[in-house]
């Protein structure tokens, strides 16, 4: 676990700092100890620990500018694992508590792989406006990079990274709508 | 969408981001607040003279004990704005202390003085306006922190609303007290803090709602 913290977070600092691979192995790595946290939690609905999982590392990386750098990142990011599980719960109108446990069990299992996924995400990309998506699929499904599909789309890196961004939040915004 | 690719996706996403600071965008919310809270003193109340008022002990034993509990608000809200933060014992520890050395200066008082007055020591002339009115200047400061907040990530949702909340009725009781006329700390311990506590209960209430994400 110890060395699990310092992995997490020296990618996570070298994500912060801009790279972008750094920040995507940190995500899998937290990907994988999510799928194993939320499935033992969610009990009988484990077919949601998937959404779950999407969710909380959107949330991750959204919210990754209240991550205080002198503090350990496992429980940074237990803390809104957590969270996404209590408001899970919520949601749903059960009053289930989740322990507050120690941010450790967070990685102490890992379960490698990808379960089924409840709500289509896809789906939801294709609700994003023409120019937004087109921009997210090149990345997304053909795989060119950042600078390429915007050279593609005619727009200015710059630009592509903010349209990218909107997209992002525009879809953090229509997971938590469709849930209220 | 796999979650592979949702990776991907936000790897391309990845900037270089700086992190937030809490505690400053906390401060400057409570001063913007604050100004916008003085602006309706001013125009709903006005202010009582200034000079004479400073020279009296009240005027500082009001401004010392609502600042305290703003400082103690704000600890508060800086730790709750961001994933796993508690309230911290700084914060509860201020807070006690405040008020139970404004109880004991009320207790005090009420041993000096006579029995037919202790009624008006504790009530004063003001007592029904005053938590109103406290919990009204603080409203714009309740709005600019929990706008501040919405933008960080609080985990206890409601709880950081109250710290909120809090804050922003002891500064709202701050304000007040450059109009406030009452001079006793058995008037303030009560009347004060229950403006302050309904303000926090607001806090609670909205942050409950519109501090989720």
């Amino acid at each position: 676990m110890t060395g699990s913290e310092s992995v997490l977070k020296g990618l996570m600092l070298r994500g912060l700092a801009g790279d972008g691979a750094a920040h995507a192995r940190m995500l899998g790595a937290l990907g994988s100890y999510l799928r194993a946290y939320f499935a033992r939690r969610l009990g009988a609905q484990a077919a949601e620990a998937e959404d779950l999982v999407q969710e909380t590392l959107l949330a991750i990386h959204l919210k990754r500018d209240t991550y205080d750098t002198s503090q350990p990142f496992t429980p940074w990011a237990y803390a809104i694992a957590r969270y996404k599980l209590l408001d899970h719960f919520r949601r749903q109108g059960s009053r289930r508590t989740v322990p507050l446990e120690d941010a450790g069990v967070l990685v102490a299992e890992e379960s490698a792989e990808e379960g089924a996924v409840r709500r289509d995400l896809g789906k939801l990309l294709g609700e994003l406006p023409e120019r937004q998506r087109g921009l997210v699929e090149d990345v997304k499904l053909t795989g060119y990079s950042i600078a390429e599909a915007a050279q593609r789309r005619g727009l200015s890196p710059i630009a592509a990274k903010v349209s990218i961004h909107r997209s992002l939040q525009r879809l953090a915004r229509k997971v938590a709508d469709e849930d209220r | 969408m796999k979650t592979a690719e949702l990776v991907q996706l936000l790897s391309e996403d990845a900037g270089p981001v700086r992190a937030r600071p809490v505690a400053p965008r906390l401060i400057a919310a409570g001063l913007v607040g604050s100004l916008v809270s003085l602006g309706l003193l001013l125009a709903l109340l006005g202010l009582r003279p200034l000079g004479p008022a400073m020279a009296t002990p009240s005027f500082w034993m009001k401004g010392g004990y609502t600042l305290a509990i703003a400082l103690a608000g704000l600890l508060a809200a800086v730790r709750l704005a961001r994933p796993g933060g508690r309230i911290g014992a700084a914060a509860a520890v201020l807070a006690f202390v405040a008020v139970c050395w404004l109880a004991m200066m009320g207790m005090m008082e009420t041993m000096r003085t006579p029995a037919a007055q202790v009624h008006h020591l504790w009530m004063g002339d003001t007592w029904r306006m005053c938590p109103w009115r406290i919990l009204i200047l603080a409203l714009p400061v309740c709005a600019a922190t929990l706008w501040v907040l919405r933008r960080l990530a609080p985990t206890r949702p409601g709880l950081a609303g109250a710290a909120a909340g809090v804050f922003a009725g002891a500064v709202g009781a701050t304000v007040y007290g450059f109009y406030c006329q009452e001079t006793t700390a058995a008037f303030v311990v009560v009347w004060y803090t229950l403006g302050i506590a309904a303000s926090g209960l607001l806090g609670a209430l909205i942050g409950a709602r519109l501090l989720r994400w």
